[in-house]
């Protein structure tokens, strides 16, 4: 018989948990595309988020799990990851896991990062899920000078917020 | 894909995004509501780590500089289990806190409280194949904050946990029996159930404590588990 527990309540990760949660740029196995991932967060005034945590998960070029990261945003609300374009996973276009840690959040967020332009995002299961007017909110785009960078905007409690999943 | 999804948490069980009372949730919780994902591999899978990456004092608040902390010494030590009733093997424990008088070795932590040089305040340490985890620190301090006047927060360890998958992560705050700040607390009275803010709230323990040195802490933690396939059933 299966014994049924109920899970541990979540609480916010507060302002101080750099102090143990140690950072990590760089998602490992960089083998294919290799990209700079610029994540900017900004709360529901437009602020900049300065004390998230963000965590990655992404599977490598070949669509096999898996690359994490993790960073801590700076006073302009920016952290930046170093690795390659993930690839296709199984029906799924290329993206990126994300989870949002910070004060003033109870429990985390859940999003994906797209990329723009990418012609498979047409037939993703999940960006099927979205509506189609807010699916932009989870695409990263290419900087204009360098298309090796690719800027992705998290922008909590507003009219243009980012979609967050219910996981 | 239904029999290698996690099961969802029921209502009651997690805190809001938006508290009010917890004045920082005001700007950044979600305004929309969120959009239901049916589990894929992105969210089963996730990182693994290695009981070799941990340093021998990692799990020792009380043994990571030349001298001792001042504080009192205690012991925390639980089970991480799945909501099947499963041991969760392997899963990295992150923890953080202040040390006795209240006070984080932050730079941004600007509370009127003494620092320790003999303290830093994190931990880690990977369950073994039962679950378990030990570690050794002192007890926190109590420490004010700016959400109301006269705010305190109760004293706390942070605690994170990545469990064997991406969905499975959690963070949160392990809280003392007894501590009068409890009922004031509107990070921990967030939790609608009653019976989830007690599941926060560590359990002293006589077989845990060591006679002559330190008071014994049992904290178990369960973490989302896959759901019962009919054939398990
Ligand atoms: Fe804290």
């Amino acid at each position: 018989m299966i014994m049924e527990l109920i899970p541990t309540p979540s609480q916010t990760i507060g302002p101080f948990f750099h102090i143990c949660l140690t950072p990590q740029t760089d998602l490992g196995d960089l083998t294919g595309e290799r990209i700079r991932l610029v994540c900017r967060i900004l709360d529901g005034d437009g602020t900049p988020v300065n004390d998230a945590m963000i965590e990655v998960w992404q599977a490598g070029a070949a669509g096999e799990y898996g690359r994490f990261g993790r960073l801590c945003t700076n006073e302009d609300g920016v952290c930046v990851f170093e690795t390659a374009k993930p690839g296709r996973v199984a029906a799924q276009a290329p993206h990126v896991n994300v989870q949002i840690f910070a004060r003033g959040l109870l429990k985390q967020l859940f999003t994906r990062i797209y990329f723009e332009g990418e012609p498979s995002n047409l037939n993703d299961p999940i960006l099927a899920l979205v509506p189609e007017d807010r699916r932009g909110t989870l695409m990263a785009r290419p900087n204009a000078e360098d298309s090796s960078v690719w800027n992705f905007e998290i922008r909590l409690c507003a009219d243009s917020e980012t979609v967050f999943f219910d996981v | 894909m239904s029999q290698n999804t996690y099961r969802r948490h029921a209502p009651g069980d997690q805190p809001p995004y938006l508290y009010k009372q917890y004045a920082s949730t005001v700007r950044r919780a979600p305004s929309k509501p969120l959009i239901f994902l049916p589990h894929t591999l992105s969210e089963t899978s996730g990182p693994i780590f290695r009981p070799s990456a941990i340093g021998e004092t990692d799990h020792d608040l009380t043994r990571q500089h030349a001298g001792e902390p001042q504080g009192e010494r205690i012991i925390v030590t639980g089970r991480v289990l799945d909501d099947n009733g499963r041991a969760v093997p392997n899963a990295l424990i992150e923890i953080w806190q202040t040390n006795a008088a209240g006070r984080y070795r932050h730079a941004k932590d600007n509370h009127q409280a003494p620092l320790d040089p003999n303290f830093t305040g994190a931990g880690r340490a990977v369950t073994d194949e039962n679950g378990i985890y030990r570690f050794v620190t002192i007890k926190p301090g109590a420490y004010p904050w700016k959400n109301h006047h006269n705010a305190w927060r109760p004293a706390h360890i942070h605690f994170s946990l990545f469990g064997p998958a991406f969905c499975t992560r959690l963070i949160t705050q392990m809280y003392f029996p007894g501590d009068p700040l409890i009922p004031f607390d509107p990070v921990l009275q967030s939790i609608p159930d009653e019976k989830g803010r007690q599941r926060l709230v560590a359990k002293f323990d006589l077989d845990t404590t060591q006679p002559d040195w330190a008071l014994g802490y049992q904290f178990n933690i369960v973490l989302r588990g896959r759901e019962a396939t009919p054939f398990e059933k």
